[in-house]
C-alpha cells in the first residue's frame, strides 16, 4: 500500500481538513493510486541527473528596489471576514 | 562532574531596503496598520513574487563579509504552516539551497581571539505581526497587521562553536557590528530588525557528542541572550544532576522574571512540508556579481579595531569602543586629523561624547579644539567639559565660547609669577612651615593662588611656579 490510512489524515490534518471515515477511506484509495503511478519513476536511473526544480532553464528575474505603493489598503481589507482599526480580525490562537 | 555547554546562534537580521522582498510595498517600520500591504505580500489568489536585487545584494555582501562561499544557484521553497500572520499560508524561504554556506568570525574574548563557524546564510520573507485583543486570557481574537509580510530577512546560522554565554555574546556583537558597517541592517534589536534564537545543550567536559539541545527564543537585547544562556545552561546542568534528561524543545525567555519556560506546542506544526516555490525560478548568481559585490565591502570591525590601535597608538580596547560604529570612528579618524597632537586623549573625548556624537550633535572640529586647547594648557579639564556642553546648549563654536566665558587659563608663567609673588608674600607663617619641612602645605598654597587667579590659573603651572619660588 503506497500510503497508510493514518498518513493521509495526518496530511488532513495538517491541512485543516476535517474528512469523514468514508472520505479517508476514498482519498486513501485515491492517493495511493497517485503514488502507484508516480512510482513508474523509480524504473529509470537518475544518477546522473541534477535535481530539477523547475522546467525553464533561467534565473529569476529581480525587481529594483523601488517603493510604489499599491494605495489601496481599504481593498486588501474588504477581502477580511472580519476587521477592527485596519486591522484584520481573527479568531484568537490557542497554543496549547 | 564538570559540564560544558554547546551554543549555536539562529540570526534573523532585516535586510536594509526600501521596499518588500517579492513586492513593492515599503518595508519601513512604524506604518499604520495594513498600509503597507499589496495582492502580492498578503497572498491573493494569481499573484506572483518578483525578488528584491537589492535584498540579494545585502545578502552577498554578508555572505562576503563572513568568509561564506556564496552558492552560483540557490532555490526559494515554502515552508508551509497555517498561522494568521501568514496570509500565504506558507513563507518563501530557502531550505536545501541555500544562497552562502561555510564562513566564519573571529571573536575577541579576554583570552584571546577565537573563531566561529558560519554553517549558512539563507533569504526568507518576514510574517506579519498579531497584535492580542486585550491582555487579558479570555480575549477572543486577535488582530493582524500584515505590514511586514514579505519584509527581506537574511538568516545566518552559526556552528555549535561557543561555549559560554560570553562567547554568545561576542559572537552577536561582532556579527551586529558587521551588518551595520556593511549597512545591510540597521541592527536595531528593540524594533526586531536583528533577531536572535540560541540552541543550547549541555555534556560532560571532554565528551565528543552532543547532548540534547532546546531552542531559546524571544530575547531583545545582547544582555538577555548572554543572561537566558546562563540560566539555561545552569538549568539543563541542574537538570542531568539531579536525575533527570533534558527534553528537546522551545523554550522562551522570560525577561522579567529571568527564566526560559517551555513553549508546548504540538510535534506535527513542525511539519513544514518544504518544496522548491514553483513561482520563482532559482537565483542565479555569476561570478561578476560576486566580485563587483566584493569591492563594495568596507574596513571590517576586526580590521578597524587593530589599524586604529596600531595607527594611532591607543589601546585595543579604546579602538574596540570607537569602532563598535562606523560613525564614532570616522569621528574620531576627522578629530585626530584636525588636531594630531594626542590621539589618546582625543580617542577618550570621542568615548566620553560617544552619545551625543552619535546623535550628530558635535562635529569633530569642536572635540579637536577642546582637545588642542587642553594639551596647550590654554583652557583646563573642567573648562574643557564645560565648554563642550555649552556648544552642545548654544551650537557656538568651541573658541568663540570659550573666549566670551573667559574660561582660558593663565599658564604664562610671567603673569602667574605676580599673583605667586602676592600668595606668598601674604602668608610668612605658612612659608616658614613650608620650608621647615612641611611639604603639603604646598596644596595650601596652590589653593591661594588658583583663589586670587579667580580659578583661571593653570594648575600645573602654578605648583611648578610655587615648587621653583620657595623652593
Amino acid at each position: 500500500m503506497a500510503i497508510t490510512r493514518e498518513e493521509v489524515l495526518h496530511v488532513a490534518r495538517l491541512a485543516r481538513l476535517a474528512l469523514s471515515d468514508a472520505d479517508a477511506d476514498r482519498l486513501r484509495e485515491q492517493l495511493g493510486d497517485l503514488l502507484e503511478y508516480m512510482k513508474q519513476l523509480d524504473g529509470l536511473d537518475t544518477s546522473g541527473v541534477v535535481p530539477t526544480s523547475h522546467a525553464v532553464e533561467m534565473g529569476t528575474p529581480f525587481r529594483e528596489d523601488t517603493v510604489l505603493p499599491f494605495g489601496d489598503p481599504e481593498a486588501i481589507l474588504s477581502n477580511a471576514p472580519d476587521r477592527e482599526d485596519g486591522f484584520f480580525r481573527v479568531p484568537r490562537i490557542i497554543e496549547d | 562532574m564538570e559540564f560544558e555547554a554547546v551554543i549555536g546562534l539562529e540570526v534573523h537580521a532585516q535586510l536594509l531596503t526600501e521596499s518588500k522582498i517579492f513586492c513593492s510595498c515599503s518595508a519601513k517600520f512604524g506604518a499604520p496598520p495594513n498600509e503597507n500591504t499589496c495582492p502580492v505580500c498578503t497572498g491573493m489568489p494569481g499573484v506572483l513574487p518578483v525578488l528584491n536585487r537589492k535584498a540579494v545584494e545585502c545578502a552577498i555582501r554578508t555572505a562576503l563579509a563572513t568568509s561564506c562561499s556564496v552558492q552560483r544557484k540557490s532555490v526559494f521553497a515554502r515552508k508551509n504552516y497555517f498561522y494568521p500572520d501568514l496570509p500565504k499560508a506558507y513563507q518563501i524561504s530557502q531550505y536545501e539551497l541555500p544562497l552562502a554556506l561555510g564562513g566564519h568570525i573571529d571573536i575577541e574574548l579576554p583570552g584571546g581571539t577565537k573563531r566561529i563557524g558560519i554553517t549558512r546564510i539563507h533569504m526568507e520573507e518576514d510574517a506579519g505581526k498579531l497584535v492580542h485583543e486585550g491582555e487579558f486570557a479570555g480575549a477572543q481574537a486577535s488582530l493582524a497587521d500584515l505590514n511586514r509580510c514579505s519584509v527581506p530577512l537574511m538568516e545566518i546560522v552559526s556552528e555549535p562553536d561557543m561555549r559560554t554565554p560570553e562567547e554568545g555574546g561576542a559572537y552577536l556583537r561582532r556579527l551586529h557590528d558587521i551588518l551595520v558597517y556593511l549597512e545591510v541592517c540597521d541592527g536595531n534589536m528593540e524594533e526586531g530588525s536583528f533577531r536572535c534564537d540560541a540552541n543550547v545543550s549541555v555534556r560532560p567536559k571532554g565528551r565528543e557528542g552532543f547532548g540534547t539541545k532546546a531552542e531559546l527564543k524571544n530575547m531583545n537585547s545582547f544582555r538577555n541572550v548572554e543572561k537566558a544562556l546562563e540560566y539555561e545552561i545552569r538549568r539543563q546542568v541542574e537538570l542531568i544532576e539531579d536525575g533527570g534528561s533534558v527534553v528537546q524543545e522551545t523554550r522562551l525567555w522570560d525577561a522579567n522574571a529571568g527564566v526560559t519556560l517551555s513553549m508546548r506546542r504540538k510535534e506535527e506544526a513542525h511539519d513544514y512540508r518544504y518544496f522548491p516555490d514553483p513561482d520563482l525560478l532559482p537565483l542565479l548568481v555569476a561570478d561578476e556579481w560576486v566580485e563587483e559585490l566584493r569591492k563594495t565591502i568596507p574596513e571590517l570591525p576586526a580590521e578597524k579595531v587593530a589599524r586604529l590601535s596600531a595607527g594611532y597608538g591607543i589601546p585595543r580596547y579604546d579602538a574596540g569602543i570607537l569602532a563598535s560604529s562606523r560613525a564614532l570612528a570616522d569621528f574620531f579618524e576627522a578629530a585626530a586629523a584636525l588636531y594630531r597632537g594626542n590621539p589618546k586623549t582625543t580617542a577618550n573625548e570621542c568615548i566620553h561624547w560617544k552619545d551625543v556624537i552619535l546623535s550628530g550633535r558635535l562635529s569633530p572640529g569642536t572635540i579637536a579644539h577642546a582637545v588642542e586647547d587642553r594639551e596647550s594648557g590654554t583652557i583646563s579639564a573642567t573648562a574643557s567639559k564645560k565648554l563642550v556642553e555649552l556648544v552642545l546648549e548654544t551650537g557656538k563654536p568651541i573658541r568663540a565660547l570659550r573666549d566670551e566665558q573667559g574660561l582660558t587659563q593663565l599658564s604664562d608663567a610671567s603673569a602667574l609669577d605676580a599673583i605667586v609673588d602676592r600668595v606668598i608674600a601674604a602668608s610668612p607663617k605658612e612659608v616658614e612651615s613650608y620650608r621647615g619641612g612641611k611639604a603639603g602645605l604646598l596644596s595650601y598654597f596652590v589653593g591661594q593662588v588658583m583663589k586670587e587667579s579667580r580659578g583661571k590659573a593653570n594648575p600645573k603651572v602654578v605648583q611648578e611656579t610655587l615648587k621653583r619660588k620657595l623652593g
